[in-house]
């Protein structure tokens, strides 16, 4: 692939770490984040077939009013979501685009958890 | 399993994170952290149920331990528990969480025995002698009970065992569920009744490219239901089912909603102003209920020749017997009254009755977790292990995820929240000093040793992988996912084979 076919993407994962990678386009923010190994505990349980909402993330306003158009189906998944915003959307349903480049996406906290500090193999790479 | 080795790894890595295994892959660009462990001795978990609650503790605990060993104990020689035997056979999407789980299965310091029943095969005592710490993650392996006259009819069957039989679950097998009559009333109006009615009405065309099993796919191609009335205690703003689920209803192939405009009178105004899940749901369900379909949708309708509906703000009080308490024909229904609103509106009966000719009955108003062992707290008032962020209250080293701690609701994605925090709970006690593993304990060769002696041989991972493949060269046959063993005895002689 081009250097032109890469996007980069910065995630902020729940303990607020910002990790920068590069995406293909055409691939989804899922994709992305299995290719490239990245440790968000639990993230996309049911692997992209809008059956769960835990690829939900945090969009920033101007990046969210970009994305493509949202679907009945993936309404009614981020309504279960932990943690719902106005720029919510599902990572599987997002691809990227060279217009995305740049952008950052935070992984939203689940809200049950008391945050301990135990968590002593979490990656932060 | 036509997964390349480099995927493989990918995927494993995305469960585990990177910190045992980047030298193995040799990926440069990942950092490994060396994590000195506190413990004098090796930490051992036991898990007592493989189920979402089970696996996604398990993930957790060997994700952020370097050390610790995780045994996972299931009654059945299958794992997976409400995956495999509870979520609908239509939605195989959401079975996806197997391949994590399986993941899980094989890590090197995790370990699967089937057949093995705590609490009869093994007491709990016995296991904390074995393990530091034992979480409980069994579930609700009950239903709750009506608690009306002729609820014990033939023609009366549990939410819990219905499914169970459709899924395959070997204790149901036999249930030969009555679909001879026209109309089925379900009782509860969560997400489980409405499997019941989809899986009650869905064409078997569909039916037959699913995991369902083949028994339970002949008797319901044989069935004369039409007609499938979802009853519920309060109003169209208090269902419990999920949008996904009531969306799935709507759009049933060969089903039509039959919804009674009166129900929803006055209700647009109110539900503007409810929180968005509760705000979409009730929007949708007006607008079957409200608006006449028109185009392709009003043509699918008016060629529907089964039906579907909600009833509000009933009661059952009765099962209604044939005249010679053979069987169930009927319901008899107390019409409540509303008081309050949302989420906590309450109801009272009022005088009224009404009668629902019907011949399948199927109590769908909430699973239920059972005690399994003395030694273990047991809140039977609210049917959970009572816990502190998954300790469970007054007994160290013991500790409980899932339904079994919090009661039986949820989506798979509430579970892996609830399971998380659970696996923190034993990790910060682990970090403290609270579960002291100052002293060795002996894990599974102190359990060999017991379930030996019972005369309990269990089954590993690899034995129900052989299970697994068998299941599902049946099912290529048939041309779907999998056939399911229905029988114990089957899948023990599989997987010893």
């Amino acid at each position: 692939l081009r250097a032109e076919d890469k996007v980069t993407v910065h995630f902020v994962n729940r303990d607020g770490e910002k990790i920068t990678v590069q995406g293909n386009t055409g691939d989804s923010l899922l994709d992305v984040v299995i290719d490239k190994n990245l440790d968000f505990d639990g993230f996309g349980a049911c692997e992209g077939t809008l059956a769960c909402s835990t690829c939900h993330l945090i969009f920033e306003k101007d990046v969210y009013k970009q994305l493509g158009p949202i679907t009945d189906e993936e309404m009614d998944m981020l309504d279960l979501a932990y943690g719902l915003t106005d720029t919510s959307r599902l990572g599987c349903q997002i691809c990227l685009s060279k217009s995305l480049d740049g952008m950052t996406v935070k992984v939203p906290e689940s809200v049950s958890d008391v945050r301990q500090s135990v968590d002593v193999g979490t990656t932060t790479s | 399993m036509n997964e390349t080795k480099d995927c493989f790894w990918k995927r494993i890595l995305k469960i585990y994170g990177n910190t045992r295994i980047v030298s193995v892959c040799s990926l440069g660009y990942l950092g490994t952290r060396s994590v000195a462990s506190t413990a004098a001795h090796q930490p051992k978990v036991c898990i007592v149920g493989s189920g979402p609650a089970g696996f996604y503790t398990a993930q957790h605990l060997l994700k952020n331990h370097q050390s610790l060993q995780v045994d996972i104990y299931e009654k059945l020689p299958v794992p997976f528990g409400l995956v495999r035997f509870g979520v609908a056979p239509d939605h195989p999407e959401v079975k996806n969480v197997i391949n994590t789980f399986t993941q899980t299965a094989h890590h090197e310091r995790c370990s699967f025995y089937g057949n093995v029943t705590v609490g009869s095969d093994i007491t709990v005592d016995l296991l904390k002698r074995a393990y530091h710490a034992v979480i409980l993650s069994y579930g609700a392996e009950g239903n709750r009970s009506l608690g009306i006259p002729g609820e014990g009819l033939p023609g009366v069957y549990s939410a819990k065992d219905f499914v169970g039989w459709y899924n395959g679950l070997p204790e149901n097998k036999s249930l030969e569920p009555d679909l001879s009559s026209e109309t089925a009333v379900i009782l509860g109006q969560g997400n489980v009744a409405l499997d019941v009615a989809r899986i009650l009405l869905s064409p078997v065309e569909l039916l037959k490219k699913t995991d369902i099993t083949e028994s339970s796919l002949e008797a319901i191609a044989a069935s004369k239901i039409q007609r499938v009335l979802i009853v519920g205690r309060r109003g169209p703003l208090q269902v419990a089912c999920t949008i996904k689920e009531l969306r799935e209803m709507i759009k049933l192939p060969g089903s039509k909603p039959q919804l009674d405009p009166a129900d929803f009178e006055g209700l647009k105004d109110v539900i503007e102003d409810l929180p968005r899940p509760r705000k979409r749901l009730s929007e949708l369900l007006l607008k079957a209920a409200m608006e006449k379909p028109v185009g392709k949708e009003a043509e699918r309708q008016a060629a529907a020749s089964r039906c579907w509906g909600f009833k509000f703000l009933r009661s059952p009080v009765e099962i209604l017997a044939k005249a010679n308490g053979a069987r169930a024909v009927g319901i008899r229904l107390a019409v409540n009254r509303l008081e309050g609103s949302g989420d906590s509106a309450r109801v009272t009966p009022t005088e009224g009755r009404e009668d629902v000719n019907c011949g399948l009955i199927i109590n769908s108003i909430g699973y239920q977790s059972l005690p399994i062992d003395p030694a273990v707290p047991f809140d039977y008032k609210q049917a959970v292990i009572p816990n502190t962020m998954g300790r469970v209250n007054q007994a160290p080293g013991l500790y409980c995820s899932g339904w079994v701690k919090r009661g039986p609701t949820g989506v798979i994605a509430t579970t892996m929240n609830d399971s998380f925090d659970t696996a923190r709970s034993v990790l910060q006690d682990l970090e403290s000093g609270q579960l002291d593993t100052t002293s060795a304990k002996p894990g599974y060769v102190f359990v060999k040793a017991v379930l030996e002696q019972q005369g309990v041989s269990p089954v590993s991972f690899t034995g129900w992988e052989k299970i697994d493949a068998a299941e599902i060269m049946k099912g290529k046959e048939a041309g779907k996912p999998r056939e399911k063993l229905l029988d114990v005895a089957e899948m023990l002689k599989l997987a010893r084979a």
